[in-house]
Parts: C-alpha cells; structure tokens; sequence
C-alpha cells in the first residue's frame, strides 16, 4: 500500500523570479528517482502538497503542462511560513513534492470546443499549464479557438511574460493581456480590469466553455460578463482556493457543503457551485 | 474486525462465562493481546492498557473519551527527518515505524464500534487509503459490552445503532449479573475467546435474559429522534436556516464536543524540528477553531462563530448524509451532549433540522 501522505524527494533545479515585488518565484523540481516521476501523471488543473521538513507543506497549483517532461513547475506566492522559507531555498536543495492531487479541468469535454480562460493576478498557474497543454502539436487541433484574457495591477506583476509574448506572436491563439494600470508608454495592450476587458473583447460563448481563476473580486465581477455573453453556469469553470493539509479528502478542513475541495475540486461548474453553500 | 457481520460473516453459537471469571478471562487476554479496558480514573473512566495491578471497570455506561485514539490516536507520529543540510537525506521524510502488536479493545460499547464504521468512509476510500488508521483497524479485535442501563443522554436506537447492536464487533458480550453472555460476530472474534478459554455455551435461560435485558434497555431510551427528513432536505436552504444564530448564540468553541466525539476525526499536520532532528505529526483539529480554514491570504471562509458552529452539525447530520448515504454521523453516545458547558444539545439539532420547513 502506498503512503498518500509521504512525499517524492525533488531537487530544486532553478528558481525564477516572476514579479517585480519578487515576492512570487516560479521553482522547477526534478524528481531524484525517475520511477517517481512516471507515478506522478498529471492533468492541468490539478494541484500538489509542497512539503519543506521542518516548516510543513502547502497546496499549489501545477504549473507545467503534461506535455513538459522531465520536471514540475509551481508558482509560488511568498505568504506565511512554508513560501517563505520555500522563497530562501536554492537551487540543489532537496525538497518534497507529493500529489497529483485534486480534479482537473474537463478535457475530455474541452475536446473540440473553443476554449476561453479568464485569469487575473497570480491565479494564472494552472491556466498556464492548460494553455502550454493545448498549444502542444500533439493537441492544437484537438480544441477550435483558444482566446486568453489575462491582467495583473502592473506591466511588472505579469507571470511567464516571455511566454505571454510569444503567444501574442501566434496567430493560433488569441491574447489579450491587461494592466489595472502603467505609466509605461511603450505599453501597447490593454488598460483597465478584466471583468471590462472581457466585456470589451466579447469573447463568443459559441460552443465554448471558460475557464475563469483570479482574485475573488475578479471572479465575482467577470461572471456576470460571462453569463451576459451566454455562457451557462455549466460551461463557467471555476478552481478553488482553500486552507488545506492531507490534500486526499481527509483532515476535514476543505469542505464547502458536502464536497472537499481538495479530493472532490478543486475544479468546479459554475452549475455546481451553485447547489453548494457559499462559504468559500 | 474490519467486516461488518451484515456483509455476509454468518453469528456463530453464544458462549458464557462466569462473571467472577472475568479477572482469569483478561489475564488470559494479557498474556495473547495487548489489552485495553475501562479504568476507573479519579471522576471519569476511560481506555487504558490493562497493566497488572489495573481493575477494569464496567460500570460507566460510556467512557469520559470516546476509544477513537485506538485507531485515530490524538497525535500521531507520522514521519521524522533530518534537517542538517550536510547530509544526503537534508529534506527526506522516512516513514516512523509504529508499534501495532495484536490488540483487544475489551468492553467497548456498541456505540462506539459503529463510530469506527462510520469513519471508516473518511479513512479508507477507493481512491485514498490511510495506511495508519487502517493498519489499526486491522491489529484490533474489539469485544463489545452491551449496554444495560443507558444513560439519560444516550439515544442510539435513533441513530441505526442500539445498546445491543453487534454492529462493527468481533463479539458481543451481555452482563447477566451471575454470568456473562458472549455472541461471537467474526473469526477474530472467536479466536479472542478461544485464547481466553471462554468455551461455555450460554443456556436458552441466558439467551432469553439477555433478550428481556435489551428490551428494557431499548425501552428506556424511549421515542426516537426524527431523521427521516434529513436527506430529503435542501442542503442550501438548511444552511441558510434562522435557527443556526439561536444555535450558535451560547457556543464559546471551545471544542469539548469534537474532541470526545467518536465519529469527529478532522486532522492539523504540524512539522517539529529539536537539534535538526524533526518529526511531521498529525494532531486531532477540530472545526471549532478559526485557524481550521485560516487562508494564509488572510481570508477565512468560515470566520464568524456561527459558521463553524453550523459547519459541525451541517457535516453530522447533513453533509454526511448526503454524501454517504449510510445516516448520520452520529452515533448516540451523548458524550457532547454531557461535556458541553453551555448545554449545546444535539438531539435539538435532529428537531430542528429534520423539522425544518423552508
């Protein structure tokens, strides 16, 4: 019986910095056994316990793309106690990794539809991983249009920017990046806050489904946009954020209602967030 | 055991022993098991391994705490580590080895065997298993006592459980005053009384008290409890209920009833380092508590009072429910219903939530 709880050993292979307020890095791990790395499969969307010994572990998003081998990506914001002595470690340094954990983004059901993703500020980890993942060889022609909208505060707040304008190169992908606000004036994207941004752009609900993760106030401000454009609650997919430990559906502490996010989500409908108690 | 009787293992013939045996029949036990029983501690009695020398005592109708720490000990070492960076295993968890001889839980009430089945759905799942919980489940042998006099907070027969109910016992035993009834359930079962030399058959008189003892028993614990509606009921209109600001108005969270209720079983996981030697151990946490769901943005979802306090009986008697769909998660054993300080009742809760119109 394998031990859901013991992590895979990984050593931190590079470490970048993301933000100009350098509070959030981006660590790549490499598995110390490679047998590891075939257990751990994984979907984007999907997520997995961090674990630092001496200070505990934390629920982060996956952000490579399947389609990336050899290593694992996770963006990791400096908050409490694990990111931060996370955020002091160095490249070589031997750390744990355990999942994956959670659901996934429906790619079964993507398959053949276009795709829309919604993503503010640093909530764009998975979403990263789903759009490496769709925009791999093997799998572009199995998803029509793929139209990105994603704003962070500053120009300088932006994740992956080197990818972001590589994808604004393609003429397979549709981007439009956003600020709340520059000074820059070489800045040629947009300006304003997502929920406007998308309303602007108006992305077309025709057999489409989103994939929306940010801030609460920017979820909460894009939905009605979304629904106003036609997409139904069950074609609005959600990932969730919670305080979390066993990360497996059983420490008790991730529940809204009858389901954990961290085993039952952390991917939702819109549809089925709906039949659940709003206390998240 | 790990079977329920009711999948299928068939009830072997009832045995009998003399009670003035009792003390022969545990140190039999002693010298086969490692064995745990009701102690008498100063004002409450609760489990304890039964060393030489220590009485077990029968005569609480339920213990202070409830046995989950058999299976679900309140801290639990679940990996050490090294944290000098020196050496090759700096950041490697290895698993601590746990000490799980072959145990006998001796004069566990009903009750709270069903607790251990009902938990079992957190703990052993088709997709996740718990190796510790489960490696527990399957060192312990539990010999159930029936309970004769119920106490006045007990309602179990309202919870699919009862005073005489085998359920999740490998045997059952019933104090007759001169003579003590033993209903096997399971192999293991029959093996523990083997090794105890408990060999007798009960005769069709013992048969027949024991019955009369469970109908006075059951008949003393009086109407039941309405769960009838519990399923049925819209999840977000009970919990948007105006009940829960009168449930919650006394409640100080102090989280008494978690932690000596036998189906409570949420967890914290906390890493401890001493001179670069650590330990990652698992606690007992309770839902009580606002760091339960504390973000470490800041945000807290369940932050008022009100919200956890609703979040414990919505998880008992609605959440569980509706996801497992094998009853409550509650098995009448009333320990919170005594423990609570401010007379927090659940039986009201049954009332108001089953009752609920809206």
């Amino acid at each position: 019986m394998q031990n859901p709880y013991l992590p895979y050993p990984v050593r931190i292979d590079t470490i970048t910095v993301e933000t100009e307020d350098r509070n959030l890095k981006t660590f790549k791990f490499v598995f110390l056994n490679p047998e590891d790395e075939k257990r751990f499969t994984y979907k984007a969307g999907q997520f997995a316990e961090l674990s630092v010994t001496g200070k505990g572990e934390i629920p982060i998003g996956i952000a490579s793309s399947p389609t990336e081998k050899g290593y694992l990506l996770f963006t990791v914001n400096k908050v409490g106690v694990v990111t931060t002595a996370l955020h002091q470690m160095s490249p070589g340094d031997i750390m744990g990794v355990r999942g994956p954990l959670g659901n996934w983004y429906p790619w079964e059901i993507l398959e053949g539809r276009n795709v829309v993703i919604v993503g503010g500020g640093f909530a764009f980890t998975t979403l990263r991983s789903s759009i490496v993942y769709m925009l791999h060889p093997d799998n572009r022609k199995r998803f029509g249009d793929i139209t990105v909208i994603y704003g962070a505060r500053t120009p300088g707040m932006l994740l992956y920017k080197e990818e972001l304008m590589a994808w604004e190169r393609r003429d397979d992908i549709k981007m439009h990046i956003t600020v709340d606000a520059t000074k820059d004036p070489s800045w040629k994207y947009h300006v304003g806050f997502v929920p406007t941004v998308t309303k602007d752009t108006a992305p077309s609900s025709e057999n489409a489904y989103a994939l929306v993760c940010g801030p609460p106030i920017m979820i909460k401000f894009t939905l009605p946009v979304l629904t106003g454009l036609g997409f139904p609650p069950e074609r609005i997919i959600t990932s969730l954020e919670m305080r979390m430990k066993c990360g497996i559906g059983m420490c008790g502490r991730c529940n809204i209602g009858t389901e954990y996010v961290c085993k039952d989500g952390p991917v939702f409908t819109l549809a089925q967030l709906s039949q659940l108690p709003a206390e998240y | 055991m790990y079977v329920n009787p009711a999948d299928g293992i068939p009830r072997m013939a009832k045995r009998a022993f003399k009670k003035a045996a009792l003390i022969d029949v545990l140190n039999r036990l002693k010298e086969r098991y490692r064995l745990y029983a009701p102690v008498r501690q100063n004002d409450m009695t609760n489990y304890q391994e039964l060393a030489s020398g220590d009485q077990a005592d029968f005569s609480a109708s339920n213990t202070r705490l409830s046995p989950k720490s058999f299976m679900h000990p309140q801290s639990l070492c679940m990996f050490a580590f090294g944290t000098d960076k020196g050496s090759d295993q700096a950041g490697i968890l290895r698993e601590v080895e746990k000490d799980l001889p072959r145990s006998v839980v001796f004069g566990i009430r009903p009750c709270d065997s069903k607790a251990f089945q009902l938990v079992d759905v957190n703990f052993n799942t088709p997709e996740y298993q718990d190796p510790w919980w489960i490696r527990r489940r399957q060192s312990t042998t539990l010999v159930g006592m029936a309970c004769n006099s119920p106490c006045s907070t007990c309602f179990c027969t309202s919870v699919g459980s009862g005073p005489f109910s085998p359920d999740g016992l490998d045997v059952l035993l019933t104090d007759l005053g001169d003579d003590v009834v033993a209903e096997v359930m399971t192999a293991w079962g029959s093996e523990v009384l083997d090794h105890a030399d408990i060999r007798g058959r009960a005769t069709d008189a013992m048969t027949e008290k024991a019955t009369a003892l469970q109908q006075e028993a059951e008949r003393s614990l009086g109407s039941l409890l309405p769960t009838e509606s519990l399923r049925e009921k819209n999840l977000n209109a009970l919990f948007n209920a105006p009940f829960w600001d009168d449930v919650q108005f006394a409640c100080i969270n102090c989280g008494v009833c978690t932690f000596v209720c036998p189906t409570c079983w949420c967890f914290d996981v906390q890493d401890e380092v001493r001179n670069q030697q650590g330990v990652r151990v698992r606690n007992w946490d309770a839902c009580m508590y606002p760091l339960f769901t504390h973000h470490g943005s800041g945000h807290n979802p369940r932050h008022q009072k009100l919200q956890r306090v609703r979040q414990r009986f919505m998880h008992k008697l609605k959440y569980f429910v509706d996801k497992y769909d094998r009853g409550v998660a509650c098995v009448g054993c009333g320990r919170c219903v005594q423990q609570c300080p401010v007379n927090i009742d659940i039986r009201q809760l049954f009332r108001l939530m089953n009752d609920f119109k809206g």
